[in-house]
């Protein structure tokens, strides 16, 4: 008997790890919460590094973390702003969703974006002022959504008929739509500054103020997009695709149909994003008009666990962090790239306490009640 | 015996959660003999064996090799300890030739030279009779030319203990007497070799020994020559034991389900189904024996749209639907006759009568179709997808053996399980979760399903819950010909009987009912008719009333190319 | 000399930038792990060599130790950054393309705020005789090359020796396309795979480090860094998983990204301005065509390792 002990012994390595058959949502949040405060620390460590006012001051430790709130609730426009740069970036991890849930890993929202804003800004800037503005701005956001959809299906379609890998497709999809815009750019402007300046057409009416509406149209997006992932058939159809080719083969679910058809939803609504950044609030195009919020948005939908009302919040955690990162850089006078730094650490720290919710670590000496239970 | 021992187990024990795998198993292997470990699925043979080859760690027992007491922990110290298994499903890098495969994780001091490892493969292949080429990729290879660099893999880490866990399931019976002749020869070089099969004409062949294991227990370990068949049978299946299921006699049984010369080829170009036949009649349970991977799976995919035939037909009867009486085949006359025997009825059930109507007046009320007579549908399902099958009215049920990756969404919570076959049905875009949510409380309150809610994701209860609810959702869905495969596997004894008793009423109710089970016993107290398959084909069919174990048990192992002979 | 020749040899000397980023990825992904992180990098790698560089200053120092030096501290950042992108994504099983980008945002923010405090004049100034080695003192186009690209042809070839040639290259293969089978036969799969993610990702951080200091050599290079490190992912698929067919490809970017600058100065051309982006969009619409046909030739060894973005557990299965 005594061999015998040993042999478990020599078996057991210090850790184990299994998979948690479920955790209440109170710890999976408290996990979280934790991770974004060692985050922010962490943050407060590096500031020491790379901001000199502080390494001289290290008093101004406080401002600096209150600078996070001052940048986002500091003054009303501030908050509108961010109210409004949370919404679009919202839009666009909503549009991403739907492909998300179907395991279709599209990290092409930034391109649909972008080519929807130069969708909406090419009718903008032919049709502008020849035609009334209600029928414009409807032009605008028709053509916003078919350039989306379009830039869209196009890896969807040769996913479903040869497989192509779609993360590598969707994600040169995103250079060819900068570039494609910088050729617009080209013939639009001759002076060859290619930069095109405000369009006096096709703006967004404002309610109250310029921020109130696009506001209101993601919030109807958020809870319409809700509705769509949990109580209409395409949405049961995306999960059960998602979850095992298999079982929607088994009941009869075509795969390459709702791929395509998801991936133009998904398209459209990343054209919507853009209809809004060009309508409703730039007016003009630049290679940069998405501004890196396609893929910021890969990470708002990965951290609200693809559900829509989730991502209001990672949405607004994200531009929290820029905006008050934006905050430090002009108080404590360092470079404009501050908040990617920021909402970097950030970010890994979220990423990481995910293993925390999704494992279990047992120790040597306590793992023998709860390995058996994991090892069902 | 004046053979050496290689190998020696004593009081091996094994248990996963409460199931009990192995219990206490002592077992000897001696140099240069061929052992065979016979034994029902389930009997814990390749979990005995998987603790030799370091997957598993026993939890009670010591392993002896040449005497000396060994610790395996890992697949790497079984190779130390020169044994090397061959696993039912190859653990080969697909991309890779079969030299990269053969030296893939092996420590050498010497320079990594991808010819002298094509030639140390070849020298291995020519030694032992093999044929391989070293250079071919493995996902050009066929089954068997994966399974021989398994082997040679075993072989280049110089083992002298090679476990096969059941080489020959997916071998055709020329490369089955390759394979044996291989096995023969590396028993005269000295190896010792230990298959795993419950197929007994081969145990009859290739081995000196064997050791025979039932639920989790070794029984016996006998000399081949001493012994024949119908021993090892009636070793490997046990006593019967009286199961006490209720069991109906058919009523009323007609055809439901004529599946006619299945023919299947798997993806690697196996003949998965041979000319497969049966009816399967409404009213009755009938059971589908065999080793598992004899192509019950295919058998039951194909029947619902999911394998794309070679050949065949499935023939679906639906019963009797009211059609029109028409006079395109029949006269005036013989309608009027088949009227005056009761033959037809009208729009509201009513039996009709013609008389004293007149003609003219007849032919207007046929023509407009208002006179019905009813008839069996006939459906060949054949090349339909399963929503084609659906929409064709046909009610079938499946109850597949993958619950979680197949029959439901481990992740949706029961309601939303429920809906999968149905959820077409709600209004415009939108799911209809209230007749859904009705039926997942209904299930849950019928068959006594533990779950904290309807919609706790199904992946989190226990197996017996989860196959509970796909049952119920494939039952509620009314068939007319209801399949399960493996509906108790990994159940416990009281889901189990829950199960029985829900199939037992769908037969009483007058469905046709296909059970694909492993258990004999179970397969003779619920049943009325047993077919059995063994590599794909049919070998025969037993009436489950009357039929023993043993019966059963040899037309499992029997092969129909050389089945002839040996009866 | 030819101006055509001597618009390729200049190619060939931007595109050595391209073949440590998609070296570096290769590595990595043949390990199993599409990392996004690499324009971040790269970007990372560049500037621990200037921060280096800077520091050192107008040393005295001999000049092969000051390029050391600026190397290692290339390697140092770049391979802290594949350290942090492993940890995650082996050690914690973070979803690979959320880590990668979160790197790439992380890499390109902090070597943007680190360069904007460094002086250009300082970690510029730098012995360039010694990056240019054997052709400084050429008055034509061949004074582009030096050591560094030399060097990156160098690497490329060895990393496909390795892979291909070596047994660890085959473990580490086998790692990326069936890590279960890897750790049966007894590969210590997240050993192979933090090493290769590591390495591979300081061979990246040299591309960076050679964009800023070698090639370019100038205050606003590194705000085009991240571009290219994007253009190295798109490389990687071009080449195949090959990184000999990098330095091929790569000749291949570099011409197609610069001629259209260079195309203008041909007077026997008549380009339009607007030719320049359509041009500079062809490295792209070429990687996806190349995506597209190998996945419909389905060449097996021409796809993507078969376990990548996956992670490995091994008690699942």
């Amino acid at each position: 008997m005594a061999s015998v002990k040993r042999h478990a012994e020599a078996r057991e390595p210090l850790m184990h790890l299994s998979k948690r058959a479920s955790i209440s949502p109170v710890r999976s949040w408290i996990i979280r919460i934790c991770a974004v405060l060692l985050g922010f620390l962490l943050c407060g460590l590096i500031a020491f590094l790379l901001i000199e006012k502080l390494q001289q001051n290290p008093g101004r430790i406080g401002d600096f973390y209150y600078a996070f709130i001052k940048g986002a609730f500091g003054t009303s426009r501030k908050f509108w702003k961010f109210l409004r740069s949370t919404a679009v970036l919202l839009c666009i991890a909503l549009a991403l969703t739907p492909a998300f849930r179907m395991r279709f890993w599209n990290t092409g929202g930034e391109g649909q974006t972008l080519v929807g804003v130069l969708g909406a800004i090419a009718v903008d800037f032919y049709l502008g002022g020849k035609i009334p503005e209600g029928l414009l701005l409807v032009l605008m956001l028709l053509a916003a959504l078919c350039c989306g959809a379009v830039w869209g299906v196009i890896p969807a379609l040769f996913k479903a008929k040869w497989n192509t890998n779609e993360t590598l497709f969707t994600l040169m999809m995103n250079y060819v739509a900068t570039y494609l815009v910088a050729y617009f750019l080209v013939v639009w402007v001759p002076s060859g500054s290619s930069s095109l300046s405000k369009l006096q057409h096709g703006k967004l009416p404002t309610l109250g103020n310029d921020y109130l509406l696009i506001i209101l149209i993601v919030l109807a997006l958020t809870i319409g997009l809700h509705i769509y992932l949990n109580y209409t058939k395409h949405g049961y159809e995306i999960s059960v695709v998602g979850e095992s080719i298999r079982t929607a083969q088994y009941v009869g679910i075509k795969v390459g149909k709702v791929v395509i058809r998801t991936m133009i939803l998904s398209g459209m609504l990343c054209g919507l994003a853009g209809y809004l950044i060009a309508a409703g609030m730039d007016q003009t195009i630049t290679t940069e008009s998405a501004g890196g919020q396609g893929f910021t948005a890969i990470m708002v939908s990965w951290l609200g666990k693809f559900n829509p009302l989730a991502m209001i919040l990672t949405s607004a955690l994200i531009q929290v962090l820029n905006q008050g990162a934006a905050q430090i850089s002009q108080d404590f006078d360092v470079s404009g790239a501050m908040p990617s730094v920021i909402v970097g650490i950030i970010l890994f720290f979220i990423i990481g306490s995910e293993f925390f919710i999704n494992y279990q670590i047992h120790f040597r000496g306590h793992s023998a009640k709860a390995g058996k239970g994991a090892l069902k | 015996m004046e053979k050496k021992l290689a190998l020696q187990m004593r009081g091996i024990t094994k248990r996963f959660g409460s199931v009990l795998a192995n219990n206490h198993v002592d077992l000897d292997v001696y140099e240069g003999e061929i052992l065979a470990i016979l034994g029902e699925n389930g009997c814990g043979k390749t979990t005995l064996m998987n603790m030799i080859a370091g997957i598993y760690f026993p939890d009670e027992g010591h392993i002896l090799i040449d005497g000396q007491e060994v610790v395996i922990r890992s697949p790497k110290d079984a190779f130390d300890h020169g044994i090397g298994m061959i696993h039912q499903h190859f653990k080969l890098v697909d991309l890779f030739t079969a030299a990269e495969n053969v030296v893939l994780g092996v420590e050498e001091e010497k320079r990594y030279n991808l010819k002298e490892v094509c030639g140390e493969v070849s020298r291995i292949a020519e030694r032992y009779g093999f044929h391989i080429d070293p250079a071919k990729k493995v996902y050009d290879m066929s089954v068997s030319e994966k399974q021989t660099v398994e082997i040679i893999k075993v072989l280049y880490r110089g083992a002298d203990i090679l476990i096969l866990d059941e080489p020959t399931a997916v071998l055709t019976p020329q490369e089955i007497s390759r394979l044996f002749d291989v096995l023969r020869r590396m028993k005269a070089d000295g190896k010792s070799i230990i298959i795993i099969t419950h197929k007994l004409n081969e145990v009859m062949e290739v081995s000196d020994r064997v050791a025979i294991l039932r639920r989790g227990e070794h029984i016996a370990t006998v000399n081949t020559a001493e012994t024949n068949e119908a021993q090892l049978t009636e070793m490997m299946v046990g006593k019967k034991i009286d199961l006490d299921i209720h069991r109906s006699k058919p009523v009323n049984a007609r055809p439901r389900l004529e599946i006619r010369n299945l023919n299947l080829k798997n993806e690697e170009g196996v003949q998965v189904l041979k000319n497969v036949s049966f009816t399967a009649n409404g009213g009755e349970i009938l059971g589908i024996a065999g080793i598992a991977g004899s192509g019950q799976r295919e058998l039951l995919e194909s029947i619902v749209g999911l394998q794309p035939l070679e050949s065949g037909d499935i023939i679906f009867t639906n019963p009797k639907k009211d059609k029109p009486v028409t006079f395109f085949h029949k006269s005036l006359k013989r309608v009027k006759e088949l009227a005056a025997q009761d033959a037809f009825h009208d729009v509201n059930m009513n039996a009709v009568s013609f008389r004293g109507m007149r003609n003219s007046a007849i032919r207007k009320w046929v023509d407009n179709g208002g006179v019905l007579f009813r008839e069996d549908e006939i459906i060949n399902l054949r090349h339909k997808t399963p929503l084609e099958i659906r929409e064709l009215g046909v009610r079938l049920s499946f109850v597949p053996e993958d619950r979680l990756g197949m029959g439901l969404v481990g992740s949706m919570g029961i309601t939303d399980n429920m809906m999968l076959r149905s959820y077409r049905k709600g209004k415009a875009g939108f799911l209809d979760r209230k007749k859904p949510r009705a039926l997942a409380e209904e299930i849950i309150e019928e068959l006594e399903v533990s779950t904290p809610g309807t919609s706790t994701p199904v992946r989190r209860l226990s197996g017996g819950n989860v196959q509970k609810v796909l049952v119920g959702r494939e039952i509620a869905f009314t068939p007319k010909v209801l399949m399960a495969a493996y509906p108790v596997r990994g159940l416990d004894i009281n889901s189990s009987y829950t199960i029985y008793n829900l199939l037992n009423r769908q037969k009483e109710n007058g469905v046709a009912v296909i059970f694909v089970g492993e258990d004999l016993d179970v397969l003779l107290a619920l049943c009325d008719r047993i077919i059995v398959m063994n590599g794909g084909a049919i070998t025969g069919t037993v009436d489950a009333r009357t039929a023993t174990k043993e019966e059963v048990g040899l037309l499992m192992t029997k092969t129909v190319e050389s089945g002839r002979e040996e009866q | 000399m030819n101006i055509w020749l001597n618009f390729l040899i200049d190619s060939m000397a931007f595109g050595a930038t391209f073949i440590y980023g998609s070296t570096g990825e290769i590595l990595t992904e043949k390990a199993g792990h599409l990392n996004l992180g690499i324009p971040g990098i790269m970007c990372m790698g560049g500037a621990g060599g200037c921060l280096v560089l800077n520091a050192i200053g107008r040393s005295s120092l001999p000049p092969f130790l000051i390029v050391i030096l600026g190397i290692l501290g290339s390697l140092a950042l770049a391979m802290l950054c594949g350290m942090i992108y492993s940890f995650l994504t082996v050690t914690l099983r973070a979803n690979q393309n959320v880590t990668g980008l979160a790197l790439t945002t992380f890499g390109v923010g902090l070597m943007k705020v680190i360069m904007s405090k460094l002086d250009a004049t300082v970690y510029l100034v730098g012995p360039k005789q010694m990056y240019r080695w054997p052709f400084a003192n050429r008055q034509d186009s061949l004074q582009a090359m030096g050591i560094l690209f030399f060097a990156a042809v160098i690497i490329a070839v060895l990393a496909g020796w390795i892979l291909f040639r070596t047994k660890t290259g085959l473990h580490l293969r086998a790692v990326g396309e069936n890590p279960a089978t890897a750790d049966a036969v007894g590969i210590n799969v997240t050993k192979y795979k933090y090493a290769a993610t590591c390495i591979g990702s300081g061979i990246a951080g040299l591309g960076g480090f050679y964009y800023i200091i070698d090639y370019m050599a100038s205050q606003e290079a590194y705000l085009s860094l991240e571009a290219f490190g994007w253009l190295s992912i798109a490389l990687v698929i071009f080449a195949l998983w090959r990184p000999p067919l990098t330095i091929i490809g790569s000749v291949v970017f570099g011409f197609l990204f610069s001629v259209s600058s260079f195309i203008t100065n041909v007077p026997w051309i008549n380009v339009t301005m607007a030719m320049k982006p359509i041009l500079k969009m062809l490295p792209y619409v070429v990687t996806i065509l190349v995506l597209i046909v190998s996945s419909i030739r389905n060449k097996r060894e021409n796809q993507p390792p078969a376990s990548l973005g996956l992670s490995y557990f091994r008690e699942e299965r």
